[in-house]
């Protein structure tokens, strides 16, 4: 069949309304009680499950979060073969540790080395690499990050207290399609001797997108 | 001429504020309104290039003032009206909600698991064959729109138009947002990991070797 796109009139147009006539505006304004309409409503079409909300809350709250990444990072500190495997192929590779699914459908890693530093945003929505980091922090959505990091990436890391070298290239990936990223940050020294988990607890949240470096043990 | 969520590069925001790890959501309203949007994902009626296009169409005025979820709840009312599932009297609580002829596909807690962990892969075979390779310099669209709807859904932000770079990798063959977000097709073609200088985006680079990728989808690129 063919599936490219039909051209000319029969192209379905957006739908642009004054903010008035968007049906949301038909919701209450407070956002929490919008939430609750919405919810209700569906919930008394059918639509709606709450025990599944639940289900979906406590996956993101409690299960999946950025000790998945961490774990991934530990392990390429320590594996030179896991490592050449996860940049090679970081999808299947992190899919075999467990962490595949809902926004880490297709995952590359980058490593950060004293030439290049990587930092991952995405300007026009928040894409971000759930099974392996969780829900996106709010700095991560915000307006702020999103307009300036392309721009002027080292002013924003010395928000978050980094400094890199004149040496360092900085590196900014805009996560514009469904590939997801991870950073793979520098081992700190002094962590020489250290096992997986002990490494683990050195791998922060930020500096797998590249907005801070892993702790110093 | 592009929309209000295309905002990388703009001048005028302020300060980046860094926050704990173990803060996943700031009101008792937000996961659920996370979990409302995933909820109604699975019914099936639209996918996700839909679902990002129509926060897109947000008013401006909308889209600065809506806190994060905001957005996600106004996307999910205004999909739901838009593909019949509610309608605006029972959106607006004028009328007594109907029961849905959908309910054979609304989530159960014991589907949630199986459904967040399939995802929604976007990479598909294609009849259109890669003519570029890693190395090989490209340059982008000049103007960031939708080449098939006017004012519809595309991924390539305005501050790399026009942009000269070169091709780091290629992806695989992925749908292509500006049909899928239209109901026109999946429409699969090849999609790169494209490098451009800092000094090609901005007129005022901070470092002559930085860099920013973009994944572009190859009806997006020229040969230069």
């Amino acid at each position: 069949m063919d599936s490219r796109p039909r051209l000319g009139h029969s192209a379905p147009m957006p739908h642009d309304h004054s903010d008035h006539d968007h049906p949301h505006a038909l919701l209450p304004p407070e956002p929490a009680l919008r939430v609750k309409a919405l919810e209700t409503l569906l919930t008394r079409k059918g639509l709606i499950d709450p025990a599944a909300l639940d289900e979906i809350i406590d996956t993101y709250e409690n299960r999946i979060g950025p000790r998945n990444g961490a774990e991934v990072v530990a392990r390429a500190w320590s594996d030179p073969d896991f490592r050449a495997a996860l940049l090679k192929d970081a999808t299947a590779v992190v899919a075999e540790m467990g962490f595949f699914g809902r926004q880490g459908e297709h995952v590359v890693a980058v490593e950060n080395t004293d030439a290049m530093h990587n930092i991952v945003v995405c300007t026009l929505c928040s894409c971000y690499p759930w099974p392996l980091l969780g829900i996106p922090p709010g700095w991560y959505k915000s307006d702020a990050y999103r307009a300036r990091v392309v721009r002027e990436p080292r002013k924003v890391l010395a928000e978050f207290g980094v400094e890199l070298s004149a040496e360092t290239a900085v590196r900014v990936w805009d996560s514009t399609a469904e590939v997801r990223y991870l950073v793979i940050p520098q081992r700190p020294a002094g962590s020489e001797g250290l096992d997986v988990a002990a490494l683990a607890d050195l791998v922060t949240r930020d500096s797998m997108i590249g907005t801070g470096l892993a702790k110093a043990p | 001429m592009t929309r209000v969520h295309d905002m990388g590069g703009r001048f005028g925001d302020g300060a980046v504020t860094p926050e704990a790890e173990d803060v996943v959501f700031h009101a008792d309203w937000h996961p659920r309104a996370l979990a409302l949007t995933l909820a109604t994902g699975a019914l099936g009626k639209w996918n996700i290039d839909v679902s990002r296009h129509t926060r897109e169409c947000l008013g401006p005025a909308d889209y600065a003032r809506f806190s994060y979820y905001e957005k996600w709840i106004a996307g999910v009312a205004d999909m739901l009206v838009a593909r019949g599932v509610v309608s605006r009297e029972e959106l607006a609580g004028t009328a007594d909600p109907t029961p849905s002829p959908l309910t054979e596909k609304t989530l159960k807690a014991p589907q949630v698991a199986g459904v967040l962990a399939r995802g929604g892969p976007a990479d598909r075979t294609s009849n259109i064959a890669a003519i570029f390779a890693p190395g090989d310099a490209v340059v982008t669209r000049k103007q960031p729109e939708n080449t098939i709807v006017p004012g519809g859904h595309t991924r390539l932000p305005a501050y790399a138009a026009g942009a000269r770079g070169r091709v780091l990798r290629l992806h695989g063959t992925h749908v292509l947002p500006d049909s899928n977000a239209h109901d026109l097709g999946e429409a699969p073609e090849p999609l790169y990991a494209v490098a451009f200088p800092a000094s090609e985006l901005w007129a005022h680079p901070e470092h002559p070797r930085d860099e920013v990728v973009l994944d572009l989808w190859q009806s997006y690129l020229e040969i230069p």
